[in-house]
């Protein structure tokens, strides 16, 4: 079989979800990690530190780049997918088989992911754009001058109706996760029903406690329990 | 469990051919026996059809004892009734109770076109399986049985794929009309035996060719088909398919 019947069959395809899925959930746990930094409450003195080592290593710098190729992968394919599962079947049920047998956000996956996506293009314009091209102001730190992210997210989430987007698009993630997460695996063909109880656990406390750590931090902003 | 007698409100899809369009007719019966089949139901109801000179509902049908695979019926949202575990012809009418309103619609995906009323063609299976779904025996004399040795973990698992019975309520239920479970199900039931090892590639990779030209869309892994299955094939083995798939991918010399 040649790779390119193997990408454009439908496993195939499901493949590649699964892969930069995955991707998409390892660069989570690092930008969770990272951005935890603003809860040290040292006026953002850690978190600006540690953005600056992020943005200075050129594994991180090159690792960005294939962020950007998964992302955009990953979701015009799942786009693709969802579109072409849904014609399928012409004729739909009078009486639809609705949440027997599946959840409501396993099915609605495109839906989840299309908000993640409107909520990446705020987030991008707040603070990947800021920070990569147009500027951010400085701040010194032991008389060395830093970018002033933790400023930029002070400024950002002092803005009520930014935060609820940010909690919608974490809610949107925690959902589109808890399928994703177990789905994945299944789809990178792991199939041991033992380990796979272990995956589904896991992949609900993940979604659960990583968007939920995302949500809290404009919430903590806007509340003022960090300075 | 007690007798009864139930009257109960029937909508049907009633369709002329796979080039007309359907519609619901509704049919009042009464007098419906607790211990009737499902099937035994409408048997009764196309009796009275055929005597009031009208066309009787068509459905599948062969065995009446859940192991053929035909009785297609998609009934008040889920394939094959409500019962776990079970096919149409072994719902029996003490599932209801008097004065029910029961929606009986075909299997819809646009691989399964209607053929007539409640029957569907689902010859694209019978397609996946001459693509992939076998294994070469040699001709000779008979081999003896034990000559093979087979890891008896293994053996429960191909066995346990190998009860599809290939009725199709995994497309039924899916919302992508997806035939992974199915196709799956046959794929592993081979795969895992050692007579299933030569052609352990190529089944995968022109089952799933085929599966894709005949229409049926990609696996999301939400669930539906296992939990409507009949014969209770896992989801995991869809899972096991993809592996299969990716390691043909992997290993082939092209
Ligand atoms: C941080 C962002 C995201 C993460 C971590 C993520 C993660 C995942 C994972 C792990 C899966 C399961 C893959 C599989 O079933 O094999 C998945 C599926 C999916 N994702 Fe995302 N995703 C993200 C963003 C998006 C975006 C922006 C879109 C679309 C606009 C999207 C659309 C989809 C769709 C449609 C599926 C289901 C595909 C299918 O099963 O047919 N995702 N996602
Ligand atoms: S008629 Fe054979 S399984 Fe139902």
């Amino acid at each position: 079989m040649k790779w390119s019947e193997f990408f454009t069959s439908s496993v195939g395809k499901k493949f590649v979800m699964g892969f930069t899925g995955l991707f998409l959930i390892s660069f989570l746990v690092i930008h969770v990690g990272l951005n935890a930094c603003i809860w040290a409450n040292d006026n953002g003195v850690m978190f600006n530190k540690a953005a600056h080592f992020m943005g200075s290593m050129v594994v991180i710098r090159i690792m960005e780049v294939g962020l950007l190729a998964g992302i955009f992968l990953h979701a015009i394919q799942g786009l693709v997918l969802t579109a072409q599962n849904y014609k399928r079947r012409s004729v739909g049920y009078a009486v639809p088989m609705g949440n027997t047998g599946s959840p409501w956000y396993s099915r609605w996956m495109g839906l989840l992911g299309t908000l993640i996506l409107l909520f990446l293009i705020l987030h991008w314009y707040n603070f990947w754009i800021p920070s990569r091209f147009t500027g951010v102001e400085e701040v010194f730190i032991d008389n060395k001058p830093y970018d002033n992210l933790y400023g930029l997210m002070l400024l950002t989430f002092s803005n009520w109706w930014v935060v609820i987007v940010y909690v919608l698009g974490c809610i949107s993630l925690a959902y589109h996760l808890m399928q994703g997460f177990h789905a994945a695996f299944k789809s990178l063909g792991f199939h041991n029903r033992k380990y796979l109880v272990v995956i589904r656990n896991v992949g609900n406390v993940f979604s659960i406690v990583v968007s939920g750590a995302f949500a809290m931090m404009p919430i903590s902003m806007k509340l003022g329990w960090v300075s | 469990m007690e007798h009864y007698n139930m009257n109960l409100t029937l909508k049907v899809w009633r369709q002329q051919n796979t080039r007309t369009a359907g519609r619901f007719e509704t049919y009042k019966v009464s007098e419906v026996s607790s211990e009737m089949s499902f099937l035994e139901m409408i048997d009764v109801l196309n009796e009275r059809l055929t005597s009031e000179g009208k066309e009787p509902i068509a459905f599948d049908h062969d065995c009446r004892e859940g192991i053929c695979g035909s009785c297609a019926m998609y009934i008040n949202g889920r394939p094959h009734g409500p019962w776990h575990a079970n096919t149409t012809c072994q719902l029996h009418m003490r599932a209801y109770k008097d004065g029910d309103t029961i929606v009986v619609e075909p299997w819809r995906a646009n691989a399964f076109p209607v053929i007539k009323d409640l029957m569907v063609d689902r010859s694209a299976f019978d397609r996946i399986v001459q693509a992939g779904g076998y294994i070469s025996v040699n001709t000779g004399n008979a081999v003896d049985a034990n000559a093979v040795a087979v890891e008896k973990e293994k053996a429960d698992e191909s066995f346990a794929n190998a009860m599809c019975i290939a009725c199709g309520a995994c497309v039924a239920a899916c919302k992508n009309s997806s035939a992974m479970l199915f196709m799956s199900a046959k794929v592993a039931h081979l795969s895992l035996l050692p007579q299933g090892a030569p052609e352990r590639n190529t089944r995968v990779v022109n089952m799933v060719a085929q599966m894709d030209k005949e229409g049926f869309g990609s696996c999301t892994f939400q669930g539906a088909c296992e939990s409507v299955c009949p014969k209770e094939i896992k989801i995991t083995s869809i899972a096991r398919l993809h592996g299969e798939y990716l390691s043909a991918g992997l290993t082939s010399n092209k």
